[in-house]
């Protein structure tokens, strides 16, 4: 799971008084990976030395002089190159002092960036989208500039990138609220249009960030609705003739992300790596309207990874090198390291779901709850199959209608747009409206104490479509509704709540003041003769607790997450949990218990699990606890039976294997005639 | 290359002897062992192992204890005889009663003039070792019961001698004992039971070192006569001790079949003071470990399962090595199978008898006719050294180390066998281990174990001419029936083809041995015993060794060094028309395992012989009882 580390700050900035921009141009890579060139959008060059913090240069220009792009380092000569006033093109080197001593050259017409790759040749890019290669303009600076964009068309963007061993210019326009984005492959020169594609009228592209990778290069792209695209160009096939036509640029959507109420103003998107994503200037999801974060985001499973937030103004400014994500921020620049471990499911969901299938044999000692209040119900999952057929826009128009109704209307008419909005819309459209829906009523029972609407969440939940990370709040709300239904639901269906939740949901099942026992407590009532078989063993909690705690011992987790949430839980709690979890291993080592099918119930694996993380996190507290004494030498009566049994597995293992192996072998007599063939 | 019809027998129900006694000369890197029907083998350390001499045993000679003099081999066994062998002629050269009843150990000093005998009598005696024979000298003195053990000091002036229940140190230029060490009995409820000395050993700082049957390894003061140190390392016997040659490590046999290591080593760092340290257990046998062999890199240990191991010491070879590697020698080096290849017929040699089969017919795999046992021919008391049978299959002979016989076999629905007579032994300065005649008669090849290879010529009756002397012996030879090149084989694996009429190496030999072997095929650990070829096709070679045969192409290319030598299963998955250009010289079947012929009949199915070791093992007696889980 990728992670963000506690940052440190490289510099203060001197924004603008308006705090509209950070007062930094850019940063670049200097010599290696531990130097940047940082230049303020006026006047100096900064050279620091990342791993210190602290600057080894600086450079300023003449009061009146202004810098008009970024300095970069060159490293074939170990100059740096910036321009001033947009035509004077500047070179020194680390040791010169004074930057009017150093080389100059006045070009013909308006420089719009110098870039330049490690160890490559700068680049000077012209306002006017002309490209010229560092040297060859210096041999003849005044020479004539043609005009590669239209009239009315200025670019927006621009970036180099290195293909193999071909580097390109990406640069990205804007003419008459239509976007173009150029590839200029330089020696030998050719470039390609391409036109993007139109986001909702007026809405421009807030960032880009291009990568390449298996021989592509790949665009991202966010623009103020949060909708964060990715466009695919190959670098092979690019058209020999002058791409006076612009091609259109098909594009996917890679994220929505949550924009709250407005649009994003200041905000960027930059890739990490193939699966990651950092994103800056946009809300986090479960801490309210702020903008005020650093968020990274795994595309692939869609899922918030890490997010830091941010003291201070974003202004939608983001670098990354070598692991590090240089932001500016408030009035200090700061640098975050990073880390994206290659993505798998498992890692995003903290842990892998146990394969175990609903309808496996493990014996369980308490029925589900699920099963005892809706087993005669349809369940709504099944539904969803014969659902009719609407397309993608109306049931996005009726989602938008029944969240505005969310806002204000009482719990039972919600209930009923609920269930008909879910009867009428498509499967696999549901995804994206459902967590709005639901984000709507918790948000809306957040602020409103008196509204709860437990049936409805209930239904959302079943549909499958939600998770934690889509919904933050749900699980605590319910907790703090005592809702314990939902929470059942809810730990049932999330693969990704996070340890902090489970633990406190545990908490509150296990503590003996929550009384467990709600408002279904009389419909619960008839399945206690059913499950008749825990009252024999005296199980230390009542039926209805049982049945939750076996839904937290189901739940997938990291025990590395876990492990610091376990060690809020009290003694008594301790002791209860292991009273309890002592109980259901006793029950499962019983041969002649009755096997049940069809119910969910933790395995005995899980339950071991448990009690190893409890002791872990608790044995100094139980050791110094005489009421423990037992339960421990109980426990530990477990352990030294476990051992046993795996040593003598161990044991006769050698004596399977030759079974096994006598078995492969058939049987040749004393004399045989057998065909073989020799190749 | 296609298919091959597989006549696959498993009747040769051949058993090795149980291994009982060795003894390692670390001059010439010869070790001979013994085995329970008499025989003796040489083998070869330098040269892979390689057994490179065989003395065929006797009915009743059970060798006890072996022992080098020099180049001087001396055996000594319950028949109450000591035995010197001609290792030049493969015979007991002359055997001397002891006269004191059955001999359990021979012992030389290290100046290698004087042999001791321990006898049933209580009596160690003492002969002379003289150049031609050997020459009774003296008794030590006698004392009662009998001495199982023995070993001089190396300054030759005392022997330990192992007995029931102690050791005695005698003064062996007086012959009184100076020293009584008593043995404690076992534990328990063996305590009435006498505890047997079975080995000793004794060190040049007067360490003695015993293994008895309580199980203990007991390391004693030969000056004090005080007991230093007692490891218990079984609850069965320690049968046997060896002592490496710097005095600084131990190994100790056991019935259990395990080896265990002592070393004299200072038990912590930086502590000069050493002492005697359990090192290491070895576990490679089933049965009692009989007998030991410390070289100066390897454990070489036999007993009762009847394989030979040769367990190199990791700490005193480079790992990861051909030489690190374990090696178990289960089976002769060379073909106790004859084959008439015309007649479909199959000649058995076991130590007392040669049986003769018939092969079976078939029509594909459906059997028509099973293989049916012809006859049997019965050898008196000296054993079989060698057999072979005619291609045609009614000429047989075999030797015992004092005849030749040649039998006519008769086939004309009764069979009738005629003695047609008995040839003088002709004797040869080296022993020939290996001879060969080509299909037209022309040509006689012999191999001798000084790695000379002869070619007579038969019409002329005189030596033709010698292939050039390669320094590794050769296991087999055979001469081509078409070309009348000599193929010999060797125990580095080598191959070579020699052309009788050119008196040179073939160009095929050449460019084999330019290019070179594979590592696959050089490290293989058991030596090609049998060629065979193909009467249909000149170009294919047919060899075999334990645990494959090989075909070997003589037309296709030779394997890059970097090609894959198994590639049967390689080529199997390719289509035809890829095949051609994968495929090389070497046609490998492991199919087969545990071979001990492999031939191709006339028509031009193969004929493989399978000893499965498992098959072995299980006519083995029981090995002493172990404590094993759920028993």
């Amino acid at each position: 799971m990728a992670a963000l580390y506690e940052g440190y700050t490289l510099c203060g900035l001197v924004p603008d008084q308006n705090l509209s921009s950070s007062g930094i141009q850019g940063i670049e890579e200097e010599r290696d990976r531990d130097h940047v060139v940082v230049t303020d959008s006026t006047r100096s060059v900064t050279l620091y030395k990342v791993s210190d913090q602290k600057p080894l240069g600086s450079w300023t220009v003449k009061q009146g002089q202004k810098l008009t792009c970024p300095a970069v380092f060159n490293s074939q000569t170990n100059e740096y190159v910036a321009v001033t006033d947009n035509k004077v093109i500047r070179i020194w080197k680390e040791d010169d002092i004074l930057l009017d001593k150093a080389f100059k050259a006045t070009v013909s017409s308006d420089v719009w960036k110098v870039h330049c790759t490690h160890g490559g040749e700068p680049v000077v890019l012209f306002q006017r989208g002309a490209v010229r290669l560092l040297d060859s303009l210096l041999a003849a600076p005044q020479q004539p500039i043609e005009e590669v964009l239209a009239q009315e068309e200025a670019i927006r963007w621009s970036t180099i990138i290195v293909a193999e061993t071909q580097q390109f210019i990406i640069i990205t326009t804007e003419q008459k609220g239509e976007h173009f984005l150029y590839l200029q492959r330089l020696n030998p020169n050719s470039v390609q249009r391409y036109r993007l594609e139109r986001e909702e009228p007026g809405l421009s592209p807030l960032s880009f960030s291009a990568t390449y990778r298996d021989k592509h290069i790949c665009l991202l792209y966010l623009y103020p609705n949060g909708h964060v695209y990715q466009s695919v160009l190959s670098v092979r096939g690019l058209g020999t003739e002058e791409g006076v036509q612009a091609l259109p640029l098909p594009r996917s959507l890679l994220l929505g992300l949550p924009v709250g109420d407005g649009q994003l103003e200041a905000a960027s998107a930059m890739a990490l790596d193939e699966a990651h994503v950092a994103v800056v200037g946009v809300p986090h999801p479960s801490a309210g309207g702020g903008k005020d974060f650093l968020c990274i985001w795994n595309t692939n499973f869609q899922t918030l990874q890490a997010g830091k937030e941010m003291a201070g103004k974003i202004y939608g400014q983001l670098w990354s090198y070598s692991n590090k994500v240089f932001i500016p921020h408030g009035k200090t620049l700061s640098i975050i390291p990073f880390e994206c471990p290659k993505s798998s499911l498992a890692s995003a969901l903290g842990k892998l779901k146990h394969t175990k299938t609903e309808e496996s044999k493990t014996p369980n000692s308490v029925p589900s709850w699920n099963n005892i209040l809706h087993g005669e119900k349809a369940q709504p999952s099944k539904s969803a199959e014969t659902r009719r057929t609407v397309s993608w826009i109306s049931v996005f128009a009726n989602c938008e209608f029944v969240i505005v109704h969310t806002l204000t209307a009482p719990v039972e008419e919600i209930q009923k747009e609920v269930e008909g909005f879910l009867t009428r819309a498509e499967f696999q459209d549901l995804q994206p409206s459902v967590g709005q829906l639901a984000l709507t009523l918790v948000s809306r029972s957040l602020a409103d104490p008196a509204f709860y609407s437990s049936s409805t969440l209930a239904q959302l939940v079943h549909t499958r479509c939600l998770c934690h990370s889509v919904c933050p709040d749900l699980v605590l709300l319910a907790l703090e509704k005592k809702d314990y239904f939902l929470c059942q639901l809810c730990l049932q269906f999330f693969p990704d709540i996070p340890e902090a939740v489970t633990c406190a949901c545990l908490k509150a099942f296990i503590s003996p003041t929550s009384s467990v026992v709600n408002d279904r407590q009389t419909r619960a009532e008839d399945v206690k003769k059913k499950a008749s078989a825990p009252s024999q063993l005296s199980c230390p909690v009542g039926l209805h607790k049982a049945v939750l705690i076996n839904e937290i011992l189901q739940t997938p987790y990291s025990d590395t997450f876990l492990l610091p949430h376990l060690k809020d839980l009290s003694s008594q709690h301790v002791m209860l949990f292991l009273q309890y979890l002592q109980f259901l291993y006793l029950k499962y080592s019983q041969d002649a218990f009755p096997q049940m099918e069809g119910f969910r119930s933790p395995s005995l694996s899980q339950i071991m699990d448990w009690v190893c993380l409890l002791l872990d996190a608790h044995f100094t507290v139980l050791v110094m606890t005489p009421e423990a004494k037992g339960l421990l030498l109980n426990l530990h009566r477990f352990v030294k039976s476990q051992v046993r049994l795996v040593s003598e597995l161990g044991k006769i293992e050698g004596s399977l294997q030759e079974l096994r192996k006598m078995k492969a072998k058939e049987s040749i007599g004393q004399y045989s005639i057998e065909i073989i063939e020799l190749f | 290359m296609g298919e091959f019809k597989v006549h696959r027998v498993r009747f040769f129900d051949y058993m090795p002897s149980a291994i009982r006694t060795m003894a390692f000369n670390s001059q010439t890197e010869r070790l001979a062992v013994a085995r329970a029907d008499g025989a003796v083998e040489i083998f070869n350390f330098n040269d892979n192992f390689f057994q490179e001499k065989v003395i065929p045993g006797q009915d009743g000679r059970a060798t006890e204890a072996l022992c080098w003099v020099g180049h001087r081999l001396f055996s000594a066994g319950l028949n109450g005889e000591i035995t010197e062998y001609d290792l030049e002629n493969l015979r007991p050269q002359y055997t001397v009663d002891a006269y004191g009843g059955p001999i359990w150990t021979i012992s030389s000093n290290s100046q290698g003039t004087q042999l001791a005998v321990g006898c049933e009598d209580g009596t160690v005696k003492i002969f002379a070792i003289l150049e031609e024979r050997i020459q009774f000298q003296r008794n030590l003195n006698r004392h009662k019961g009998r001495i199982i053990s023995l070993c001089w000091h190396p300054s030759s002036a005392q022997i330990a001698a192992g007995m029931t229940d102690m050791i005695k140190i005698f003064d062996a230029e007086t012959g009184h004992a100076t020293r009584r060490l008593l043995v404690d009995r076992a534990m328990g409820a063996s305590k009435n039971k006498e505890v047997v000395v079975w080995s000793v050993g004794y060190l040049s700082d007067h360490t003695i070192i015993s293994g008895d049957s309580a199980g203990k390894v007991q390391i004693w003061n030969g000056l004090t006569g005080t007991l230093v140190r007692t490891y218990l390392v079984t609850k069965w016997d320690v049968l046997v001790l060896s002592v490496s040659k710097d005095e600084s490590s131990v190994i100790a046999g056991t019935s259990e079949g395990t080896v265990i290591q002592f070393q004299f080593i200072s038990s912590t760092v930086d502590q000069h003071d050493k002492e005697w340290v359990r090192t290491r257990t070895f576990r490679n046998h089933s049965h009692d470990v009989s007998a030991l062999a410390h070289t100066d890199t390897a454990v070489v240990s036999g007993g009762m399962d009847t394989q030979l191991v040769v367990r190199p010491l990791l700490d005193k070879v480079e790992k990861n090595t051909q030489e690190s590697a374990l090696r178990k020698i289960a089976f002769p080096h060379r073909s106790l199978v004859g084959c008439a290849k015309k007649a479909g017929l199959l000649l058995f040699q076991f130590p007392d008898r040669l049986e003769l089969w018939k092969l079976g017919e078939s029509e594909g795999h459906v059997c028509l006719m099973y293989p049916y046992f012809v006859c049997r021919f019965l050898q008196g008391e000296d054993h079989i050294c060698c057999s072979a049978l005619s291609a045609c299959g009614g000429w047989l002979a075999y030797s015992t180390v004092s005849s030749v016989r040649l039998y006519r076999i008769q086939y004309n629905n009764t069979i009738s066998i005629n003695k047609v007579g008995t040839l003088a032994r002709a004797c040869s300065r080296q022993p020939v281990h290996l001879l060969c005649a080509s299909d037209d008669g022309k040509w006689l090849a012999t191999a001798n174990t000084d790695c000379e290879i002869h070619i007579y010529n038969l019409h002329k009756m005189k030596l033709h001419c010698m292939v050039p002397v390669y320094n590794s012996c050769p296991t087999t030879i055979a001469i081509h029936p078409v070309t009348n090149n000599l193929i010999s084989v060797h125990a580095d694996q080598q191959i070579f083809e020699f052309s009788l009429v050119q008196k040179e190496y073939t160009q095929w030999s050449r460019r084999l041995q330019a290019q070179g072997l594979l590592s696959l095929w050089l490290e293989r650990d058991t030596p090609i015993t049998h060629i065979t070829f193909n009467p249909k096709n000149p170009d294919h070679i047919i060899l075999h060794d334990t645990y494959m045969f090989c075909i070997i192409d003589q037309s296709l290319p030779f394997p890059e060094l970097n090609a894959v030598l198994w590639n049967q299963m390689t080529l199997k998955s390719l289509p035809v028309s890829q095949r051609i250009g994968q495929s090389h010289a070497f046609k490998i079947c492991k199919s087969f395992q545990h071979l001990m012929c492999v031939s191709l009949l006339e028509d031009l199915s193969l004929v493989v012989v399978e000893r499965p070791l498992l098959d072995i093992m299980s006519q083995l007696p029981a090995p002493v009882r172990q404590k094993k889980f759920a028993t």
